[in-house]
């Protein structure tokens, strides 16, 4: 069973992001509101994919980025970026930091689930 | 002498007869071999026949063969068809599943809370997240003034959107008329103008407008509107309207029972003297 960790501060982007997941066979949902929360269920639950937002109060999605890809124990997990920041410098930039795939707001539910199932899938790496 | 003569005619009678059976063995010959070219002749008409009744009888099963192909490759093309036509119905299910699942999520955040203030974060976010938004505002009738008044905003100051008399402008005549703008082309109106919006959507209870929600600019990915904004837009018109206007009355109902426990506390107090 895939744990795939929501971090998003909207609850209503949470919910939508959640509910799409729920489409994916036998995956679980975890949430996060923010970037130290992420860490913190990062810490409690073995992860499979992340998906996070830009965005957030107390820790932003770039910032937790680039502290899972400098953890030796979190460093493989997937990461996909699901922002409202559109512009290509910032996909770019996301990308450098160790983000494997940029997703820009308002999502396409088959899109991610697309995205979600082709990492998980080991086909995205 | 007459036993010679007798002999020599036996013998002429001998030789005759002898003539003859050569003479009737010749006919024998000939008949036979005039029998044997017959049946020969037989064989080869026979065997003719057969081949061609056997390629007669190939041609028809070719013939229902090639019947039976046609009808294959005609069902196929059928099955291939209604294939691509499920398909089709499947990915649009998909797509009308997304755009409920979406749309109910607008609508159970919008009536998850009774705070005012919450309300309108579930809006903004309604509006940034599923309709892809950059700058907009929302702005709710003052009884008192009779004005819209900004109420929250996304991407400009709240002093940046001044009050709006009902029926002047777009938005005024949007909150008059209860009726949806949309501008022709999206992505004309570069600078901001407050009174120009590209969207103005009135919130609605019944036929009553509270107030609308005025959107300026789209999101850089964002191109146009698609089916589902729409009824994004209508979920917002009602329910966003009545989650706004049922919150503003808690609230104001949690303050006034405040002040009146206040006071009533402090009257409890005042007799000790």
């Amino acid at each position: 069973m895939p744990n795939i960790l929501v971090v998003e501060d909207s609850p209503t982007m949470r919910q939508l992001i959640s509910f799409a997941m729920k489409r994916i066979q036998s995956a679980h949902v975890i949430e996060a509101t923010d970037g130290v929360d992420a860490l913190k269920k990062l810490s409690s639950d073995k992860i499979d994919l992340i998906l996070c937002d830009i965005n957030m109060p107390v820790m932003d999605g770039l910032k937790l980025v680039s502290l899972v890809r400098g953890n030796p124990t979190f460093k493989d997990i997937p990461i996909i970026m699901v922002t409202t920041e559109g512009a290509e410098e910032d996909r770019k930039r996301a990308l450098a930091i160790g983000a494997n795939a940029y997703l820009p707001k308002p999502i396409q539910t088959q899109e991610l689930i697309k995205l979600v199932n082709t990492y998980l899938t080991g086909r995205g790496n | 002498m007459d036993k010679e003569v007798s002999c020599a005619n036996k013998a002429d009678e001998f030789i005759q007869m002898f003539k003859k059976g050569e003479e009737f063995t010749k006919d024998l010959l000939k008949e036979n071999e005039k029998l044997r070219y017959r049946v020969a002749q037989l064989e080869e008409s026979m065997a003719q026949s057969v081949d061609e009744a056997r390629t007669k009888l190939y041609e028809e099963r070719i013939r229902l063969l090639e019947t039976e192909l046609n009808s294959f490759k005609e069902k196929f093309t059928q099955v291939e068809m209604e294939n691509k036509d499920f398909a089709s119905k499947y990915l649009e299910v998909e797509e009308e599943n997304n755009n409920l699942a979406n749309l109910y999520v607008a609508s159970y955040q919008l009536h998850s809370t009774l705070d005012f203030s919450e309300v309108l974060r579930i809006v903004v976010e309604i509006v940034i997240n599923l309709i892809g938004a950059e700058k907009f505002a929302i702005l709710l009738i003052d009884d008192k003034t009779n004005e819209l008044i900004a109420v929250a905003t996304e991407g400009i100051p709240p002093a940046d959107t001044p009050r709006v008399k009902i029926g002047e402008g777009i938005i005024g005549k949007v909150t008059k008329e209860g009726e949806s703008y949309f501008a022709e082309d999206l992505s004309a109106i570069a600078a901001f103008n407050p009174f120009e919006p590209i969207v103005c959507i009135p919130l609605k209870i019944k036929e009553h407008v509270i107030g609308v929600i005025s959107i300026y600019k789209l999101l850089t990915q964002k191109s146009g509107f698609s089916n589902v904004d729409y009824e994004l837009f209508n979920l917002l018109a009602g329910h966003a309207a009545t989650a706004v206007f049922s919150s503003r009355l808690y609230t104001q109902s949690e303050r006034k029972l405040t002040t009146i426990q206040s006071f009533l506390d402090l009257l409890k107090e005042k007799p000790k003297r």
